[in-house]
């Protein structure tokens, strides 16, 4: 299982790092009335998004969320840029036009977060489509939420990625809610992958707290994308360990339930596996955590230094 | 010059944009080489370039924008067939919140190239899932482009400039449009965005129309010169950008102004014009502005029911006398 060089592990870990004290800083900022808007923090599914994205090369797509600060982290985006964009600033991604839940930089594959539900399915199964017209051997990685497996979008798209066998890896991030609403309630199957059958494509269900898990699953799905045979739907059961977005205090989670997934945090547990195995010691891992946190301040720093944009900059780029 | 039909029209853009550009291809449901698009605007090019390049795609219209927008963003210039107008409502998010937004949203860092071709209107007794006039609906949207040709002169130039153009364009035909022949010449033209045409020169009212009212309109203008009103027809032929500037120039001429559109009369195209014209040249109005539009009810399918409900030559003859 720990088959991975050094190197590679260590540079999960670090984005594992990344994701998880950037989250906790923007927590802070918003505690600080920083953030404007609304947040949809990632910590706790870190080991999905750094898992599927290990797996890809730079020219390789992503789309993603409205919980989306993970999924761009593990693609590579610079984190002083990201943390302007979801302070408005002008420095920002975007300008300040796309917030938290609009980030995306398109020289990394990272074809943007949508905050509709379900709405980047279509368009990484778009890309990937373009990937078989263009005859280039990229592939695109597509997260989105359980709830959205319930949209059109997700049959539409899923359908089409199968019936063209375009290079498409759905990563299905299963939190388990849908905001406040659990699965069970809007869903009578257990499993989002089994919907894999109706289009005749391989589904998997994985852990989605043990990165390595989810690397494996994708690596195969990866292979089999890149020798042209189509996409593969992969289930990552996780859980959020915060509300869904800032106002909410997930009181519908029952304790017993939270404490059960917190023991069970991705991070805790690579790095158990990580020291266990000895593929990195203790003092080694601390050394990376602290050198992600030096970057953390120094994205902070960046953002909140950074200025505002000009308030007529609103009507820049709106065609091209 | 030689004459063919505003589907041929269609075709001949098509097929030379195709020939041009490698990025460019073709979505929509039955456009492939078992039927060529419900209205044959595609037939025969499958055949040319191919079922990878001309592909039928399931009955899943937001899945073919959402994939048109993905194929946008990564390099190709995808032009995607909504079988009827009315079915654009089923794709509402991927044109309006995410081909629109992509550009702006993400800070101009990407362009979204795409082509939206739809027919709109009623005239053939479909009823109301196949008959409704939805342009105002994508005007009102910030970042989509909107096209509106009437003839298949400005039908080829203006599909050849949505093609080559960086923008997400939506781009109307009408089911009555695509027999009809007009003068296309053999080499090579585009017709550019946000420039309206004057279809016939008059000088005492001038009367815009859209899509298939220019033909009305005209039919009407030849009526009134022989009663001795001169009408002067201008067609905006893109409805977003709007060329603001030929409208109020013709009014300048002529004091008075009609505007006919097939959509229905609330907040629909007529609408948004009068307001221009209400706003930047009130002052050279000798005239109430007039709106010949059609009322707000769903397209019905009786014949006598839908007559009733589209405006013909009569309407508009009627609203100049109103004015003169």
């Amino acid at each position: 299982m720990l088959n991975l060089p050094k190197d590679k592990l260590a540079e999960m870990l670090r984005k594992m790092f990344e994701i998880r004290l950037f989250e906790e800083k923007v927590f802070e900022l918003y505690a600080q009335n920083l953030v404007p808007g609304t947040i949809h923090l990632y910590a706790g599914e870190e080991a999905v998004a750094v898992g599927v994205c290990s797996n890809l090369r730079k020219d390789d797509y992503i789309t993603s969320t409205h919980r989306g600060h993970g999924h761009c982290i593990a693609k590579g985006a610079d984190l002083k840029r990201t943390m302007a964009e979801i302070l408005g600033k002008k420095t920002g991604y975007c300008k300040g036009k796309g917030g938290s839940m609009h980030i995306a930089d398109f020289r990394i594959g990272m074809l943007g977060a949508t905050a509709v539900v379900g709405a980047g399915i279509p368009i990484a199964v778009g890309a990937g489509l373009s990937i078989k017209l263009r005859r280039t051997n990229q592939v695109v990685a597509c997260f989105f939420g359980e709830g959205a497996s319930n949209q059109g979008t997700f049959h539409e798209g899923i359908n089409m990625a199968s019936i063209w066998k375009l290079p498409v890896i759905f990563v299905c991030e299963n939190n388990l809610y849908a905001m406040g609403t659990r699965q069970s309630i809007v869903m009578n199957i257990e499993n989002i992958a089994d919907r894999a059958i109706a289009y005749c494509i391989p589904g998997v269900f994985v852990d989605g707290n043990d990165v390595l898990a989810v690397y494996e699953a994708t690596e195969k799905a990866v292979e089999r994308a890149r020798k042209g045979e189509g996409p593969t739907l992969i289930e990552c059961k996780t859980y959020r360990h915060r509300g869904h977005s800032r106002v909410d205090p997930a009181r519908y989670r029952p304790k017993e339930e939270v404490a059960e997934w917190l023991a069970k945090d991705p991070i805790k547990r690579f790095k158990e596996k990580l020291i266990h195995t000895k593929a990195l010691s203790e003092t080694e891992i601390q050394h990376i955590e602290k050198e992600v946190s030096v970057e953390i301040e120094e994205a902070v720093k960046f953002a909140i230094e950074s200025p505002f944009p000009e308030p007529e900059e609103a009507l820049e780029d709106v065609y091209a | 010059m030689r004459k063919i039909t505003y589907k041929e029209a269609l075709r001949e853009a098509l097929k030379e944009e195709m020939r041009r550009d490698p990025t460019v291809f073709l979505l929509g449901e039955d456009i492939g080489r078992y039927w060529g698009g419900a209205f044959k605007v595609t037939e025969g090019l499958a055949e040319e370039f191919g079922d990878e390049r001309v592909r039928d795609t399931p009955i899943s219209e937001n899945a073919i924008i959402g994939t048109a927008v993905g194929a946008a963003i990564t390099g190709m210039r995808p032009v995607a067939e909504i079988m009827f107008g009315d079915l654009t409502a089923l794709a509402m998010d991927q044109i309006a919140n995410q081909a629109a937004k992509i550009r702006y949203m993400f800070g101009g860092q990407i362009n979204c190239p795409l082509v939206i071709r739809t027919p709109f209107g009623a005239g053939v007794n479909i009823a109301s899932h196949h008959s409704q006039s939805l342009e105002a609906w994508f005007m009102h949207v910030p970042g989509l482009y909107v096209a509106a040709p009437s003839t298949p002169y400005d039908a080829k130039g203006l599909l050849k400039s949505a093609i080559r153009g960086n923008n997400p364009v939506f781009f109307c035909e009408h089911k009555l449009l695509y027999p009809i022949q007009g003068e296309v010449p053999e080499e090579e033209y585009t017709v550019p965005f946000g420039v309206a045409d004057v279809k016939k020169e008059g000088a005492d009212v001038t009367v815009v129309a859209t899509l298939y009212m220019v033909h009305k309109a005209l039919k009407a203008a030849e009526m009134l010169e022989a009663e001795g009103i001169s009408v002067e027809v201008v067609d905006p032929r893109t409805l977003t950008p709007l060329d603001k500037q030929t409208i109020i120039k013709s009014i300048k001429k002529t004091g008075r102004i009609i505007i006919v559109s097939e959509d229905c009369k609330t907040a629909g195209v007529s609408a948004e014009i009068a307001a221009v014209v209400a706003e930047e040249a009130l002052d050279y109005l000798d005239a109430p502005i007039k709106r010949v539009a059609e009322p707000d009810t769903p397209i019905p399918f009786s014949p006598p029911l839908e007559k009733y409900v589209i405006s013909d030559e009569k309407a508009i003859i009627k609203a100049v006398k109103t004015v003169i």
